[in-house]
């Protein structure tokens, strides 16, 4: 049996990685709810906010609470960016076979990978902790970083105020009736486009800010993004394509699938992940959480 | 009429007559350029049974081509196997690990479909790229030997005017042979009441259906024989590319093979192989001026979903079909 206190450590480890990919994957499955589209582009637009993140430390500095600006304005740019690409490129392939919107994301990938190695070249780039949270607790003989603490705590943070957001107000009324019937809102006089724009806006910054914060965890690198999309792919398939407590599940099972893994088979942890997934997809293909599509 | 007469010329024929000459022309890096386009079009059409003949949207058709090339590579570099053994052994393997994924992602549809390849595709990935005692792991398999042709070069030179030739330019010829003979199936399998049925299924599942077809099977029969040939594709490509590795079978493979049938037209024959041929010629045309070629080729898929959907196959059909229109000698 191994020592409690590392798999407490373990487990902790886990459920941050389970909060990032919670940050990344809530807006996989809200585009893909909405717009019933899997954008390969989403881990690219994490790649860039933590690259935006990254430059906009370098030119401000992390002192006094800039660290948190910095993540603000490149969850921001990411935002704009999908905003943009949603309404003067993707629009256009909402009435095409499933096979072209899906290509097209997988454009974006090639792209902007590309653009990110242009602006910021090859080199791995890192950020420092905010000085604010630099410190680090004991907790049973494991240390844990008060950064990473801060991240469990916001994780189930920014899940509740995007329920509260879908559930209690009048834009995430629309949003859950795009999803469901998207003639007969814009039947009703609701501006669809413009919503579907918001949402992939609302998607990428929830991917832009999951980079920007990341960036003081790990090394900032090209190759980022086709990593995390199929992790994120694996979590929206385990919760559910476009259930949102779902993602949360799925999140929390793929971070502690993946850390014990590592401890009991470190050699097959990530093939146990894929197996998750594809049994998930057997049993259950619309996932623990999700409903079946029509 | 110029273009129904240009459309009796046998051209995959001639196109496979012009390709034997290639090592003639003496140039080592032209002879393994189109080996590398030789085999992918054989890959790019093994997907098209799927995607374009199907209708199944695989997102994890590389799985099979890293099948075909690890067993091909094991058997020849670890077990010594002659290449007669160790290349329909890759589709086989291929075949058989396509039978089992096939079973449960034929019952699935759509979207679900897409993400269940790409799950299988990556425990494949995930497998070579972690069991280090086979598959040599994150390293892979370098140094995977050609496969004799010491009684070929004898017969060679005993002929006056042939020349002399390398051992690529050998692996060249059985490639080119190999994946001829593999082309044929797939045409003869497509043009079967077999294929027709699998255009049927694309076209209208429900319908199929209706007139009693069990569709499942059909669909399953279908993955199985595009998993076979994606394997043998990577069997030819393992000792071609000297080494397998596991991103053969990563996830942006899949794509990229996506992008040749896409990119050549999918639902014709020879798309996708043209896709293949015109993509690797494009990579090695900008590769020399820039390293930027997903750049590139991300910005060409942008151009080709806008504007060109039905791929080059589609718009040089389209423009068949304007100049067959125009009446002779206007």
């Amino acid at each position: 049996m191994p020592d409690p206190s590392f798999v407490f450590a373990q487990s902790l480890s886990g459920l941050t990685a389970a909060m990032f990919l919670f940050l990344i994957a809530s807006g996989l499955s809200l585009i893909f709810g909405v717009l019933r589209v899997l954008n390969f582009a989403h881990g690219s637009f994490y790649m860039l906010g933590a690259y935006c993140a990254f430059q906009i430390v370098q030119w401000i500095g992390l002192d006094g609470g800039r660290f948190w600006l910095a993540a603000l304005g490149a969850a921001l740019a990411v935002a704009a960016l999908g905003g943009i690409v949603e309404h003067f490129l993707f629009r256009h392939l909402y009435g095409k076979e499933e096979l072209y919107q899906l290509l097209f994301t997988y454009a974006l990938v090639l792209i902007l990978s590309d653009v990110a190695k242009l602006i910021w070249g090859t080199q791995q780039k890192s950020v420092s902790r905010p000085p604010e949270l630099s410190g680090a607790f004991h907790v049973f003989g494991a240390t844990v970083p008060h950064y990473n603490l801060f991240i469990l705590l916001l994780g189930p943070a920014i899940a509740l105020a995007f329920w509260f957001v879908l559930q209690r107000t009048r834009a995430g009324r629309f949003i859950r009736a795009a999803a469901l019937d998207r003639e007969t809102l814009g039947a009703l006089g609701v501006n669809v486009d413009g919503l579907y724009t918001w949402v992939f806006v609302i998607a990428s910054f929830l991917g832009g800010l999951g980079g920007a914060l990341i960036a003081p965890m790990r090394a900032t690198t090209p190759g980022m993004d086709t990593e995390v999309i199929v992790e994120a792919f694996v979590v929206v398939v385990i919760g559910g394509l476009g259930s949102f407590w779902g993602t949360f599940l799925g999140a929390l099972i793929y971070g502690q699938v993946l850390s014990f893994g590592i401890l009991f088979f470190p050699r097959f942890s990530i093939f146990s992940v894929f197996a998750l997934m594809a049994a998930v997809l057997i049993i259950r293909p619309w996932g623990l959480l999700g409903r079946p599509l029509k | 009429m110029m273009p129904s007469r240009l459309h009796r010329l046998p051209w995959a024929l001639l196109v496979l007559l012009a390709a034997f000459f290639v090592p003639a022309l003496g140039s080592r890096f032209y002879t393994f350029l189109v080996n590398d386009m030789v085999i992918w079009a054989l890959f790019a059409t093994s997907l098209n049974l799927l995607v374009g003949y199907t209708g199944l949207v695989s997102f994890g058709h590389a799985a099979y081509f890293g099948i075909g090339a690890y067993a091909t590579g094991l058997l020849m570099k670890q077990a010594g196997v002659s290449f007669l053994i160790a290349f329909p052994a890759a589709g086989v393997v291929a075949g058989l690990c396509a039978l089992v994924f096939g079973f449960f992602c034929v019952r699935l549809t759509r979207i679900y479909f897409a993400m269940l390849t790409l799950a299988f595709a990556q425990i494949v990935w995930a497998i070579c790229f972690k069991w280090n005692e086979v598959t040599g792991g994150e390293q892979g398999m370098p140094e995977i030997p050609y496969p004799g042709f010491d009684w070929l070069d004898r017969i060679v030179s005993a002929m006056p005017f042939l020349g002399s030739y390398r051992t690529s330019d050998y692996y060249y010829f059985t490639c080119l042979v190999l994946v001829a003979l593999c082309l044929w199936l797939l045409q003869r399998i497509v043009a079967s009441p077999f294929g027709r049925m699998l255009t049927t299924i694309r076209e209208n599942a429900e319908r199929a259906e209706f007139i009693g077809v069990n569709v499942r099977l059909y669909e399953l029969a279908a993955f199985v024989l595009a998993g076979t040939f994606a394997g043998l594709a990577g069997g030819l490509f393992g000792i071609f590319n000297r080494g397998v590795f596991p991103d053969f079978a990563y996830w942006t493979k899949s794509s990229e093979v996506l992008i040749m049938t896409l990119l050549g037209g999918m639902g014709t024959f020879y798309g996708p192989a043209v896709g293949a041929v015109a993509l690797i010629w494009l990579n090695q045309q900008i590769v020399s001026y820039t390293q930027y070629w997903p750049l590139i080729l991300g910005s060409i898929l942008v151009v080709l979903l806008f504007v060109f959907p039905g791929g080059l196959a589609g718009a040089v059909i389209a423009l068949w079909h304007r100049l067959a229109r125009r009446p002779a000698g206007a």
